[in-house]
């Protein structure tokens, strides 16, 4: 934990690397200065795009010690502002999962050349990268913890499925190869309490290692500050079990 | 959640303007999903793009629930009123 005699220096900045298929695509990174070694993050954002509170996301796991990258997962759709590009991606559908899962894995690799790297990496993800972090958590190995927020669509009717979309998560949960961390709110509307029901019992009949945090008063995107759904004082215990999670998992 | 409740409709003919300029607009699209700006989780968003414009060449609105439905049929009553006095045309001018 920080003490106020504690030097402090943070180095934030937007950098290339090679994701799914070897392409190119850009990304945000926050590292901790110092020589490490630093265990590390993914962030996967969610659908409205790779926008301001991503990026604040971004220093914000930097400054809890974590080497922490989030790719721009609308890279091939084009470029303007966040909002602009996230209503063009959700008009064709929104992120093709394999292009995702293929970014984080690319995302993952950089991280791990870093020489400041300890080599443990984890993932965090809300809403729609929620269910991606726990997807790649079932199709990569070699991610040490996961935390998936209020993933929608883990569960899934065969009907809902999609060719960017072509598997429910929950169907893979006998791959998940990581440690996951759940944070939910029991007045989300997807996933419904239902759902989230659906997805422990998965777990828990496979024997997974997870742990659930499920907010009475709380709804979708509950850690989102500026947006009327955000809820002080469950955002603030939920954080609070993100750092406990990752601490006790990536060090 | 995202809901990803989205369907696109072709616009033969429609003008946009979001900044000085009007620009051809051949798309709408319509989703039911996160709004950007409106306080609510979910809202009705249209999209009025030039597909080839790249993602800024849009007009966007997100609108309530009730405010979409009362659009749709103030939409429908005005295209009625003008049918009726029969001076609908959608022939663009030479």
């Amino acid at each position: 934990m920080y003490q106020t005699n504690d030097y402090e220096g943070m180095l934030a900045e937007t950098v290339t690397l090679q994701g799914h298929g070897g392409d190119t695509i850009n990304a945000y990174l926050a590292r901790p200065l110092g020589p490490g070694p630093f265990p590390a993050m993914v962030l996967i954002h969610h659908a409205p795009g790779w926008d301001e509170i991503y990026r604040e996301f971004t220093r914000r796991f930097a400054a809890h010690g974590y080497i922490t990258i989030t790719p721009n997962l609308f890279f091939r759709d084009g470029h303007g502002t966040p909002e602009d590009v996230g209503s063009s991606v959700r008009a064709s559908g929104g992120a093709d999962d394999a292009l995702v899962v293929g970014d984080v894995e690319g995302a993952i690799r950089l991280l791990r050349s870093l020489p400041y790297a300890s080599g443990k990496v984890g993932v965090f993800g809300t809403c729609s990268g929620g269910r991606h972090g726990f997807l790649a958590g079932c199709q990569l190995t070699g991610i040490d913890a996961i935390v998936e927020c209020w993933g929608g669509n883990v569960v899934a009717a065969p009907e809902d499925l999609t060719p960017k979309r072509p598997v429910a998560p929950i169907d893979l949960t006998a791959s998940l190869s990581a440690p996951l961390l759940g944070i939910f709110g029991n007045d989300d509307r997807s996933p419904t309490p239902e759902q989230v029901d659906q997805h422990e019992a998965e777990l828990k009949q496979l024997g997974k290692d997870y742990a659930f945090h499920r907010y009475d008063g709380a709804g979708h995107g509950f850690f989102y500050y500026d947006r009327p759904n955000y809820r002080a004082t469950q955002a603030i215990d939920g954080w609070k079990k993100v750092w406990a999670f990752l601490s006790a998992r990536l060090g | 959640m995202c809901t990803m409740i989205t369907e696109r409709a072709g616009i033969d003919l429609g003008r946009g303007k979001s900044g000085p300029d009007w620009f051809v607009v051949n798309e709408a699209n319509v989703s039911y999903d996160h709004p950007y700006d409106l306080p609510l989780e979910h809202a009705l968003n249209i999209d009025f793009v030039n597909a080839a414009g790249g993602p800024g060449a849009r007009v966007a609105v997100e609108l309530s629930v009730e405010a979409a439905r009362r659009l749709v049929q103030t939409i429908e009553a005005v295209l009625a009123r003008a049918e009726q006095r029969g001076v609908l045309e959608d022939i663009p001018l030479a």
